[in-house]
Formats: C-alpha cells, sequence, structure tokens
C-alpha cells in the first residue's frame, strides 16, 4: 500500500512516477540517509529506531552484517570487521602503508592499483565496503519511502580529490544508486542551514567528528559556495575526548592493571557517558568496579576543560592555518556551522566562539546537519521544487593541468571554478618534425610535476610534421556537474585529435564494476541457496525448542515410555542434521519428527480442552450459543 | 458534500503547514493517469482558485477544484504509518477498485 506524501503546489506527480530523492552523509565513523517528505527534512530511522549507521562492515561466516550489528565484531573478530573504510577510498596501497601503518587488516597482492582487503569471505575492496554501507542505507530509504529511489546525493569531504571523488561514485553504482550528484560535506551542512539562499559572505564549517576534524573556509558568491580553504587533523575527534577523560579515571582511581579489553572498553564508555552528560549537568558521579571494590569519582566542568583544553587548541590551530591559506581576516567570517557529536561538547562551543568571535550555528542536531543539507540538494536536483528555487553550484576543490616540458604543471582550471566548466589552451611543439604529443594530466596546486597528483596520459599522435612551435594543439578541459574531467587534445592544422575520460588511476576501471557487477547477479542463486538453507535451519531450531518446551510439561502424562523414545529418536535425527548444509534432509527430518509426533500433538489438545472445560456443564456451553445465534 | 481528516492526519498537515512557512491548506485532488485509471493529488496550497471549494476540518483548510469533487466527496484522508513507511491515505468511499499499489484507482 502506498501511502502519500504532500507536495509543492503544481509539483504533483502521477501513480508510479514519484521522484523520490535522498541525500546521504557517508562518514568516515557513521553514516545517515535523509529525505524531504511533505516539504519537511529528516533523517530516516532504521526499524529501532537509530538514525546514525556505524560505518562499518562485518564479513561474517553466514553473510555481511552492517552498522551496529557489524560493531559487536569489531573486538572478536577484527580481520573481518572492516571500520573507517572511508580513510582507504580512491587510495593506493602505498599511500595506505604511509599514512596509516596502524591499520591492522591483511592487504591482499594483486596486479591492480585497489588495494584490497582480505577478508574470509574473499578480497574487498574499500569501493565494495562502502557499497555494502550505501546499500543498507538504499534499503532503509525505501522502506521508509516505499518506492524506487529516483537518486541521491552523496557527501563527500571537501579536500577528495578526483580519484577518492570517483571512487565514491564506483561505490554508489554498485550498490545500484543514481549519483544526483556528488557534494562537499561543508557545503552541505550550509546548505541544511539555509546559506545558500542568505547574503553572501564568508563562512567557516568546523566539523569534529569521531575520529576526524576539518575545517573548511567558505564563501558564498552569486549562488556558488568556493572552497578558499581547507584543513584539520585526520586523527582527531571525540574519540581522543573520551581517550583524556578514561586517562584521568585511570589515574584517579590508581588502576594499575587496564590490560583486558573488557577494562578498557567500560573505562572508554563510562568516559563518554561523563563527557555526554556534562554537556547538560555542572558535574557528573562516576562509578567504576576496581580490583576489590569500586571507584567513585566525580568529574566536573573545570577538571574536563583542563583534559580537553590542548586538544581543542589544537583545532583552533588547523583553523588559524585555515584563514591564513584562505588569506581572510577572522573578523570576515559572518557564521561559523558546527557539524559532529563532538561539537556538542561545551568547551568546544565555547572555544570556537571565543576564537571566531561569531555567532556559531547549533540549532540542527550536529550529525544529522550534513544528511540534511544533502537532502535538501537532492530535493532540488530530483525536479520536487518550482524552477525559482536556487541550484546550488559546486566547485572543484583542486587545480586541473597538464605537463609541460621540464617537468612543470600548466594549470588549465584553477581550484575553485565553479563547475560544469569547460576551459581549452593551447599548446605547441617542442621539436622540428614532432609528430606526436603525450598529454599527461595533473590535479594540485603545486608547480611541480612530481608535487601533483597523476590523473591520466595519453597522446596525440599522427599530426604532419611541422617547425617547432608551428603546430597548434588546443587541450580541453570539461568538468562535469560532478566534478569528473574529461580532457581532449586537437591539432588545429590538421583537426587530428585525441580524448579521454580520466578514469583516475586508484578507481575502478570500468571492467572491474562489470565484472562486480556481474559477480552479484552470477552468485544471486548461491545466495539464494544459503539463505533457503538457513531458513529451514531455523525452522528446525524453532521445532525442537518448541517440542522440548511441550515435553518438559507433559510428557509424563501422556506419552508411555515407548512413545517417548520414539520421539527422542526423532528428534535427535533432526538435531544431527540441522547444522550440516542439505537443506531437502532438513526438511525431511522436521517432517518425520511431525509425524512422530502427531498423536502427541492430538492428545495434548484434548487435554488442554478437557483442562479448560472443567468444572463447567455442557449445558452452559449450549446456553452460550443459543445466546449468540439468538 | 464533505472531505474530512482524522485527527492525526489533521495534525500531520498543521505541523507541515507551519514547517513551510507559508500556505493556507492541502489541496486534494485526482489526476487521471496511473496505472488504473486516476491517481490522488495532495499539495500544498498557496492560493485559492476560483473553481475551488474549500471545506474546514480541524482548524484545517482543505481544498478540492470541482472536478475532483465529484470523485472525492466523502473521502476521509487519513496519516497512518506502514513499517517504516508513513504518509497519507486517502479513504475514499467511491473507490470501487485500486492496483495492486495503491496509488490509482478506479471508480
Amino acid at each position: 500500500m502506498a501511502l502519500i506524501q504532500i507536495a509543492e503546489p503544481g509539483e504533483s506527480t502521477t501513480a508510479h512516477q514519484h521522484r523520490l530523492a535522498v541525500g546521504i552523509d557517508l562518514g568516515t565513523t557513521n553514516s545517515l540517509v535523509a529525505s524531504v517528505r511533505s516539504g519537511d527534512v529528516n533523517t530516516l530511522p532504521d526499524p529501532d529506531g537509530q538514525h546514525l549507521l556505524p560505518s562499518v562492515v562485518h564479513y561474517g561466516e553466514d553473510g555481511v552484517a552492517v552498522g551496529a550489528k557489524a560493531q559487536q565484531f569489531s573486538i572478536t573478530d577484527p580481520l573481518n570487521t572492516i571500520v573507517s573504510v572511508k580513510r582507504f577510498m580512491g587510495r593506493g596501497i602505498e599511500d595506505i602503508a604511509s599514512k596509516d601503518a596502524h591499520y591492522s587488516y591483511d592487504f591482499a597482492e594483486t596486479e591492480s592499483t585497489v588495494p584490497r582487503i582480505k577478508t574470509r569471505t574473499g578480497d574487498v575492496s574499500a569501493i565494495e565496503v562502502s557499497a555494502e554501507i550505501l546499500k543498507t542505507l538504499k534499503r532503509r530509504a525505501v522502506e521508509t519511502l516505499g518506492d524506487e529511489l529516483n537518486g541521491a546525493v552523496i557527501t563527500v569531504p571537501a579536500y577528495f580529490d578526483d580519484a577518492q571523488r570517483q571512487a565514491t561514485k564506483d561505490a554508489a553504482k554498485l550498490a545500484d544508486i543514481k549519483v544526483l550528484r556528488l557534494l562537499n560535506e561543508p557545503t552541505a551542512a550550509a546548505v541544511a542551514y539555509g546559506l545558500d539562499t542568505g547574503n553572501e559572505g564568508v563562512i567557516a564549517v568546523y566539523d569534529l567528528g569521531g575520529g576526524t576534524f576539518d575545517i573548511s573556509i567558505l564563501r558564498l558568491n552569486k549562488g556558488v559556495f568556493e572552497v578558499l580553504a581547507t584543513g584539520g587533523d585526520s586523527s582527531l575527534g571525540g574519540d581522543d575526548f573520551d581517550y583524556e577523560i578514561a586517562q584521568w579515571i585511570i589515574a584517579q582511581a590508581n588502576i594499575s592493571n587496564t590490560d583486558t579489553a573488557a577494562t578498557k572498553r567500560s573505562i572508554m564508555q563510562q568516559a563518554r557517558i561523563a563527557k555526554e552528560a556534562l554537556a547538560e549537568a555542572e558535574s557528573i558521579e562516576i562509578n567504576i568496579d576496581v580490583e576489590g571494590g569500586q571507584w567513585q569519582g566525580v568529574l566536573d566542568r573545570s577538571v574536563l576543560k583542563e583534559l580537553l583544553t590542548p586538544l581543542v587548541k589544537r583545532t583552533l590551530m588547523s583553523c588559524r592555518r585555515a584563514l591564513r591559506d584562505a588569506d581572510i581576516d577572522k573578523a570576515d567570517i559572518k557564521e561559523v556551522v558546527m557539524v559532529g557529536g563532538s561539537t556538542r561538547t561545551l568547551l568546544v562551543r565555547e572555544m570556537v566562539a571565543e576564537f571566531f568571535e561569531c555567532e556559531l550555528l547549533t540549532s540542527i542536531d550536529p550529525d544529522k546537519v550534513v544528511a540534511t543539507g544533502a537532502a535538501l540538494q537532492a530535493d532540488v536536483l530530483a525536479g520536487n521544487k518550482p524552477d525559482d528555487e536556487m541550484l546550488l553550484l559546486d566547485v572543484i576543490p583542486l587545480s586541473l593541468g597538464i605537463e609541460t616540458m621540464g617537468g612543470l604543471v600548466e594549470k588549465i582550471i584553477y581550484r575553485n571554478t565553479a563547475i560544469p566548466v569547460a576551459k581549452a589552451q593551447d599548446f605547441t611543439t617542442y621539436k622540428d618534425g614532432q609528430t606526436a604529443m603525450a598529454v599527461h594530466v595533473l590535479q594540485g596546486e603545486r608547480e611541480l610535476v612530481s608535487d601533483s597528483r597523476s590523473l591520466a596520459r595519453f597522446e596525440l599522435r599522427g599530426f604532419p610534421p611541422q617547425v617547432a612551435g608551428a603546430a597548434r594543439i588546443r587541450v580541453t578541459f570539461q568538468v562535469d556537474a560532478d566534478g569528473l574531467l574529461i580532457v581532449s587534445a586537437r591539432e588545429e592544422n590538421s583537426g587530428v585529435e585525441a580524448s579521454i575520460d580520466v578514469k583516475p588511476s586508484y578507481g575502478l576501471s570500468d571492467a572491474e564494476i562489470e565484472s562486480m557487477l556481474r559477480e552479484s547477479i552470477d552468485f544471486a542463486e548461491d545466495d539464494m541457496h544459503l539463505r533457503s538453507l538457513r531458513e529451514q535451519q531455523v525452522d528446525a531450531e524453532r521445532v525442537i525448542e518448541a517440542l522440548d518446551a511441550a515435553l518438559a510439561v507433559d510428557a509424563e502424562q501422556l506419552l508411555s515410555q515407548e512413545e517417548r523414545s520414539n520421539i527422542m529418536v526423532a528428534r535427535q535425527a533432526l538435531v544431527d542434521v540441522k547444522d550440516q548444509n542439505d537443506k531437502e534432509q532438513i526438511k525431511q527430518s522436521i517432517k518425520q519428527l511431525e509425524v512422530v509426533c502427531d498423536e502427541y500433538v492430538a492428545r495434548r489438545m484434548n487435554s488442554n480442552i478437557k483442562n479448560a472445560m472443567q468444572g463447567h456443564s455442557i449445558e452452559e456451553y449450549a446456553s452460550d450459543s443459543e445466546a449468540e445465534e439468538s | 458534500m464533505a472531505i474530512t481528516l482524522t485527527q492525526p492526519a489533521a495534525e500531520r498537515v498543521k505541523s507541515f503547514l507551519a514547517n513551510r512557512g507559508k500556505g493556507v491548506g492541502l489541496r486534494l485532488g485526482v489526476k487521471t493517469m496511473g496505472c488504473s485509471g486516476m491517481s490522488y493529488v495532495l499539495e500544498f496550497v498557496d492560493e485559492i482558485n476560483p473553481e475551488d471549494e474549500v471545506f474546514e476540518d480541524s482548524d484545517v483548510k482543505i481544498i478540492v477544484d470541482k472536478k475532483s469533487l465529484v470523485y472525492l466527496d466523502g473521502t476521509e484522508l487519513d496519516y497512518t504509518r506502514d513499517g517504516l513507511n508513513e504518509g497519507f491515505q486517502f479513504n475514499n468511499p467511491k473507490e470501487k477498485a485500486a492496483c495492486g499499489c495503491g496509488e490509482s484507482f478506479t471508480v
């Protein structure tokens, strides 16, 4: 049964033509999905009422689990439980090895540049892991909205380069989600507060999550958010707050043995509870089980301030650096948008407000603000808004250019150019008789090729030999609305041309994506068998449980010794087969057990009726039924 | 001739209108098309047209154009929940058959 939402005047769609679009915040620690319904934007909860989906994927023996269900395995089965996969998106093995040496997954040796993590169900790439998270969010959206999705706006950090953006799009493709647009996270947060329709000016977006800190300085100019600068710390967040508080508890309570994982976890949990409580209360009592009793202590705001100030100061240093990069004076910042759960901590708000000396925007739940902005943008892009609503434009985050002689980069499109955009530049030959030119596409702000990121290479061949400097080669860069690039080169005198869709070197090739899609179809049948086997096993367990419960009640009165042992034999037969992989065998055994129990079931029924009727006369029933008839 | 709202529907409409910050009421209507003949229309109203009939129930203005009214007379609009999905539902006494999804209907 389809339920109907209220549309804007004149924007009603006919049946089955809904333009359902969602915003997805694909986060490092948590992910969310939000949608606009009846003009109202909300994040969508799962059936348990949870809005946040932990970005954790567990590859288990009986399938893939995502979210809280996967999180349970992070300690018991760490190698098959992938957390913070966003950090690996669009990155090569060397990148990961150099920057994140502390990640403890086993990476498989492959020919492809895409790193693959070994799990028990096979090797997976970051893109596939992200796709599992996206699939879960998509399922939630479809169940909530009651219809197929038209598309989604997915948010990415402002500093994501082309490879990382492409990887995000590939993950969406794998999850069968049409990407309407990739949107920068700080831009989405600004949209959520309606800043895109407000006055022009410079704003800061302060995003402190569980494990990462990002600061972005944006300028709104003619409906376009320019990213002036980004900065941050990829290993600083609320978890570090918890850690500092936990260290304080350990010192105060004199806990010497913190080696066990359980102790550590319970102290960290207490620390988090205390931190959250202090957003409301002045002080909080902490009780911890220690060897030989309980430790009781009080944590108040002044102690918390002492503990956390150094960490918050680190974020402010990043802010100062970002302001310097953007060449913006602190006084020019009009507003600061607060994003991420850790900005609920009062000390953070106080210190950030003091630093920027301006108003903080905190009225929208900081966990949901990015998804909210993405949903608003998705609603516009899907065409659910009248035409006069402003369509938000985005900018490219890093300059794009090509290599010229001497290993230098010639920039063709500068960063912060609004997209979509196309720009061309003429080049010429360097040597007499030159008939080919190599085009090396690069991304980055630096001048030397070796400091920039290589995106693609191709060759323009076969133009006529001419003296050096006579050939006119026009190189065109075209960036579509998602920030993805097509480069073409044309020798104007002869009309020879060549072009390339930039496939960032760490993204997946089309063939790889296709083979993955094909696998999901090829293995559909296996998946189905596995599912029906699992269903039979569950059924068997249910039958055995029900039988045991019944036997415990009245086996003594209703069954002879022989009947009882017959039942037990059939029960044992089912127990023996239920954990094996033969679905038919399990089905048979269930049936046999049911046949053996037939007589027992009949007797139970009779005895129940007898019990119910005891003490009543037949006449009572007769008069009851007469009363009903009349 | 009347169109009514259930209590939950009225509350929802009021809160959606308040959220939106503008609008005089709620339009109910029908559109021909859809897999079973006609489909329902549910929209915010910023301006009432001359051919509209206006009903009022639980402090909510319900606006129906005269053409749609013949198909909708006696309809009660409800707000329900079906699993994770929640939304409005037309309880229309004139509805004879609906397609499997319930989005379109015949009278």
